[in-house]
């Protein structure tokens, strides 16, 4: 199932990252193809948000390399990764709080996807009506609950037209109502052919969606396969509840 | 795309806006005819209300639209001024000096941003006021400058003054309209969108696809070369040249000023908050010590009531925008969602509860 030789989109080897003494990924490898859902999960401080920004490129890992569509990019910026089309949300949103939440969408589309003005407007408007904030279109994003910052992370990344979707806990705190209209917006993506990694505490909101689990704990993945049977492993129960017999 | 008859539209101006550009070309024609009927000093004074429009919009464009805070902006006010007086000698036409100057200003400021700009908030700030004082300093040495004591653009002194006067308030004008017109169109396009991003999250642009640090760059040599235009065009009003004059923080606390008064972060308070600072200053600058008590007296008490300012003020109360850089976003009339921009959520919510 999981040896994509030849159509990995993104591949991470050797990764390590210490913060200072910390060490938070040791020796991370991952690998996955260009149409393919990953779900990882693990207790907190596992290193998953972690793994996220080296493969966002939101800083550079101490160790090993990250590539990309083929390319080395483990020297490249945020900026440069976006644009090539490796796009990632953020765990606390992040959003441009002075500016609407349309114009927050516009600048991805504008400079992630680098779109012309009117193209952009229209992928802008797309991703807004996709995750159903097209009635906020013309709020000062500064004003907008946690739900919508959360929906605004997606529709931002979106709008940069990734061909790869890195997703940090978007589900994070939704009612079930929410949660459902959460997995019909990432099915849609998922026919568009884009490629998802998500993070999600929520686990049954993410096996909906995820083809493939990853397990981290303690900055290792513990468990890499398909999803049942990766929440069957005893190392990934005990990485969960603790205690027990290993 | 027929069959969504009724897609959202994207807005880029208001009615209101509209007749605002009409009235900003005859306000600026009016004052291209205006020396005809000032007198000498009045022309004076207007000249300088256009070079504090420049600083203000500066300021506010790399502050309140970049979110780059800068307390050592007269760096570049002095060194336009500076360099105006060396091109001047070196046998340059005066008139054609302030503009190289500026250019030169704006050439100075690039490698300088390679090191500046890795400095964040604070340190920036702060940063910027080390580098004017060390500027000031380094021009000091020039033997031209002669020290403190200062020199003059002598070289200005061979045009009859009737005519300098109204030469410089000529390229005053020019000049202000120019560089506004350029900000407008830098803050309204992509561009903008880019620099205001930056502003609210600088990881959250890079990670969207914004170059931001060549993106801050841009507007910091801009801003560079609009305040190094300022610099030589009060240098061609007043002849003198005193480094401590130009390289005086007082400029940049001008500039915070106008912008905290006009309203940080909107093109038109910028404008509005020059013209407010020319007022206080014409009506009581000449009470010396009190008229600077009132000054940082108002400062005070606008942060502390009007943190908008009061362009932010008037546009948050009554919607008004006359010079808008933002989109927005027109929804197709559609009764059973109704989608007022203006309170959504409650509105939403009362119809939910009268279903209910």
């Amino acid at each position: 199932m999981t040896h994509p030789q030849q159509q990995a989109v993104l591949t991470a080897a050797g990764i390590h990252k210490r913060f200072g003494a910390l060490v938070v990924l040791d020796a991370v490898d991952f690998t996955m193809e260009a149409d393919e859902a990953v779900g990882i999960v693990g207790p907190n401080g596992a290193g998953k948000t972690t793994l996220l920004s080296v493969l966002s490129g939101a800083f550079p890992p101490s160790s090993g390399t990250v590539r990309f569509k083929g390319g080395d990019v483990t020297a490249l910026p945020a900026t440069r990764r976006c644009r090539l089309g490796l796009v990632r949300t953020h765990q606390v949103p992040k959003p441009f709080g002075g500016m609407t939440t349309f114009e927050n969408v516009f600048v991805a589309a504008s400079h992630g996807a680098g779109l012309g003005r009117d193209e952009a407007y229209e992928e802008a408007l797309g991703s807004l009506k996709l995750c159903g904030m097209l009635g906020v279109a013309n709020r000062r994003a500064e004003t907008l609950g946690l739900l919508d910052r959360k929906r605004l992370e997606l529709a931002r990344a979106l709008a940069a037209r990734p061909t790869l979707l890195l997703l940090d806990e978007i589900g994070g705190g939704l009612t079930d109502g929410e949660a459902g209209e959460l997995v019909d917006t990432i099915k849609e993506l998922r026919r568009r052919k884009i490629g998802i990694v998500w993070i999600e505490h929520i686990v049954h909101v993410l096996l909906q969606v995820a083809e493939r689990l990853i397990c981290m704990d303690a900055g290792k993945i513990i468990a890499d396969g398909e999803p049942q049977a990766v929440m069957a492993d005893p190392q990934v129960i005990h990485a969960y509840l603790g205690g027990g017999p290993k | 795309m027929s069959a969504v008859s009724s897609s959202p539209v994207i807005e880029r101006g208001t009615a209101t806006s509209r007749i605002a550009a009409v009235a900003v070309a005859i306000i600026i024609a009016l004052l291209a005819v205006a020396p005809q009927f000032l007198s000498a000093g009045a022309v004076d004074r207007m000249t300088a209300l256009f070079i504090y429009a420049i600083l203000a919009a500066m300021w506010n464009a790399l502050a309140g639209f970049g979110g780059l805070v800068s307390v050592g902006q007269q760096v570049f006010f002095g060194l336009g001024a500076y360099f105006a007086i060396r091109l001047a000698d070196a046998g340059l036409n005066p008139f054609a000096a302030l503009f190289v100057s500026a250019v030169v200003v704006g050439a100075v400021s690039w490698p300088l941003s390679l090191f500046m700009l890795r400095l964040r908030n604070g340190e920036f700030a702060i940063g910027m006021w080390v580098i004017a004082a060390l500027t000031h300093l380094l021009v000091n040495l020039d033997r031209l400058v002669q020290g403190e004591t200062g020199t003059s653009l002598i070289s200005l002194n061979v045009y009859h003054a009737g005519t300098r006067r109204v030469t410089i308030y000529w390229l005053a004008l020019a000049s202000m309209t120019a560089l506004l017109a350029v900000l407008f169109g830098l803050l309204r396009g992509s561009t903008g969108a880019a620099i205001r991003a930056i502003r609210d999250n600088e990881d959250a642009a890079a990670s969207v696809g914004v170059r931001v640090t060549g993106t801050k760059r841009l507007l910091f040599v801009l801003a560079a070369f609009g305040i190094g235009v300022a610099g030589a065009l009060w240098l061609a009003t007043s002849i003198t040249f005193q480094p401590k004059t130009y390289f005086n923080v007082q400029w940049t606390a001008y500039m915070i000023f106008m912008v905290l008064v006009g309203g940080i972060g909107t093109f038109e308070g910028a404008i509005l908050g020059a013209l407010v600072f020319f007022l206080i200053e014409t009506w009581f600058g000449g009470t010396g010590v009190w008229y600077l008590v009132g000054l940082g007296a108002t400062a005070v008490l606008f942060s502390l009531f009007l943190p908008r300012g009061l362009w932010g003020t008037i546009e948050e109360r009554f919607g008004l925008r006359l010079l808008p850089v933002g989109y927005r976003v027109r929804l197709p009339e559609h009764p059973a969602t109704p989608l007022n921009d203006e309170a959504p959520s409650p509105e939403r919510t009362t119809q939910h509860q009268e279903k209910a």
